[in-house]
């Protein structure tokens, strides 16, 4: 359609007439005179589109091709490794949906939104409970920015410039931490848990970082990794699944100085990836070097309770280049559903979600031990590090075929297995399940996995 | 006490140096004028001991409800003391800036860089 014709279709609503006094204001005689630089052929190349359609055709089109599309839930899913499907409770979407929320962007006169600061210092207090931590942030972007920021953090902290993480760590969250530190005054460096024990940690190493779970799924020895890096005035940095949280000790009482997680799998969907949220943490003594926003609970002039943007002048509006970090933005919706997930499930029904995943997934281990060309990878490591047995809810298995093969013909069964790890460990795959998956999905893969064996060796 | 009083030496960063009677070792701190214009100091954050400090370079941060600011040391040399009262009093930066409110003690590389430094008059006029 013609730029200037007459105004007909309801995307564009200025008139011709609105855009005549427009150009008449600027001293232009046509719109064309504003994009002369732009070679004619280019201008309104020719699109080659379908005749329209109506609204009705339309939403039929995108529902079929939507139909393609291979769900977990429609599907029975047991990909986790950073992403993982629990329950979320109908509470959260309802709330979540009122307009005085869900249209709401980081305030710039913060005070002014008095609920949702309220609703950033109920997530807060929620997190440091779940967490065992004295203060927690108002949330960061995702897990690997919260964990890539507490390795900065433990660096102002200690004035070093050492950072060593665990080799056992999922390395997505190392790139993350590469990237955030590459034009800091810091060195990034992974070490197998043997080299971490044996002489890796000294006076100039700032923190030791570790996953636990850790990417296979398992515990680790969070108590003794902190004792170690206190023994050398470094601190412990651990990045856990939050949910993990509630059937195992917490970083806080674990001797942990700066905790970590993915939030998503405190009631936001998997969705492509994102947008998540980080969870960040840590002791009290630490909080001036604790980025991003922290919400205080406060009185008023007549002593009612009211919430305040706190320690504000050590971020980027005020303090510029010297900032703590350059985050920027709130995660605050995303924070806001976390906080509703917590209140609705409370410290029972998270523990049961936990429960039944660990479970699950050891009903499910336990399952594919027994099939013929399968195993469980209980000892398997990662580089060289020691291999740690208890696991919560997903766990590495050896395939009889390439695991890329085995999601195959899952799928054409309609399941969606696990994540293909065989660069770490040959012919491996990540299993993962959560309170989600019913034990009729499991037996179900389990069936199909003694087929894949059946049909290879036949 | 007189607002600059003329013992100490002082920085255009706002920081002053008072030599201590063994004639190698000084005290640090922040003048009236800084701490008036900073308002409430709410933190402190002091160098560790035994770290080293550069003259008209960064050695810790204070804090007030308005704003972050730098602490430049006005001498080179080692930190032989923080004053770890400002820990949970960093008030006393606002009422004592020359008494309890010291920040830092140095013992000096070289105690001609004190040429580089004000006198009392000196610095009032830089603040006129």
């Amino acid at each position: 359609m013609p730029i200037n014709g007459e105004a007909s279709h309801p995307f564009i609503p200025n008139t011709a007439s609105d855009r005549a006094v427009m150009l008449a204001a600027i001293g232009v005689d046509a719109f064309d005179e504003l994009i002369a630089d732009i070679p004619l052929a280019h201008r309104y190349p020719d699109l080659e589109l379908p005749d329209s359609a109506s609204e009705l055709e339309v939403v039929a089109e995108l529902r079929s091709m939507a139909s393609s599309n291979a769900e977990p839930g429609v599907m029975p899913s047991f990909l986790g490794a950073g992403a993982y499907r629990h329950f979320i409770p109908s509470t959260v979407n309802a709330l979540l949906q009122r307009g005085e929320f869900v249209t709401s962007y980081t305030p710039y006169q913060p005070e002014a939104s008095q609920g949702s600061l309220q609703a950033g210092f109920e997530f807060q207090s929620a997190v440091c409970q779940l967490f065992d931590m004295e203060v927690a942030n108002a949330g960061m972007y995702d897990g690997p920015t919260a964990f890539a920021e507490a390795l900065l953090m433990a660096a102002r902290i200690t004035r070093r410039k050492r950072l060593l993480i665990l080799n056992s760590i999922d390395d997505r969250l190392v790139q993350v931490a590469t990237a955030y530190s590459q034009y800091q005054d810091v060195t990034i460096q992974t070490v197998s848990h043997r080299e971490a024990l044996d002489g890796a940690i000294d006076s100039s190493v700032a923190c030791i970082a570790f996953q636990s779970p850790n990417f296979l799924g398992r515990i680790e020895d969070a108590r003794a990794f902190s004792a170690l890096a206190h023994h050398h005035g470094a601190l412990s940095v651990m990045h856990t699944n939050p949910i993990a949280n509630a059937l195992f000790k917490p970083p806080g009482a674990l001797g942990v100085d700066i905790a970590t997680a993915e939030g998503q799998p405190l009631g936001v969907p998997l969705s492509f990836g994102g947008s998540y949220i980080g969870i960040l943490a840590s002791r009290k003594r630490h909080i001036r070097q604790l980025p991003g926003r922290i919400i205080g609970k406060t009185m008023d002039t007549r002593g009612r309770d009211g919430y305040t943007l706190t320690l504000q002048t050590r971020e980027q509006h005020i303090r510029r280049e010297r900032a703590t970090s350059n985050i920027c933005t709130s995660t605050q919706l995303i924070a806001l559903m976390v906080g509703i997930y917590l209140a609705t499930m409370g410290p029972r029904g998270i523990r049961e979600a936990a429960e039944l995943s660990y479970h699950k997934a050891h009903y499910m281990a336990d399952a594919i031990d027994g099939l013929d060309g399968w195993r469980v990878a209980r000892d398997a490591t990662i580089g060289n590090s020691g291999a740690a047995s208890v696991f919560f809810n997903e766990f590495p298995v050896e395939c009889p075929l390439s695991p890329g093969e085995v999601n195959r013909r899952l799928l054409d069964q309609g399941i969606i297995g696990g994540l293909d790890i065989s660069e770490l460990i040959p012919r491996g795959m990540l299993l993962c399940t959560t309170e989600m998956n019913t034990r009729s999905e499991i037996d179900r893969l389990i069936q199909a996995l003694s087929e894949i064996n059946a049909v290879d060796a036949a | 006490m007189p607002l600059y009083p003329d013992d100490l030496k002082y920085s255009e960063k706002h920081e002053w140096v008072r030599m201590m009677d063994s004639g190698s070792e000084a005290e640090v701190g922040i003048t009236h004028h800084a701490q008036d214009s900073l308002g409430d100091v709410v933190f402190v954050e002091l160098p560790a001991v035994g770290s080293e400090v550069s003259q008209f370079a960064k050695f810790g941060e204070v804090e007030s409800v308005k704003a972050v600011s730098d602490l430049f040391s006005p001498v080179s040399g080692a930190v032989i003391a923080a004053n770890q009262a400002l820990v949970d009093s960093p008030e006393l930066l606002n009422g004592d800036p020359y008494g309890q409110g010291w920040i830092i003690r140095v013992q000096l590389n070289d105690t001609d860089q004190l040429d580089n430094l004000m006198d009392a008059a000196e610095y009032q006029s830089l603040l006129e």
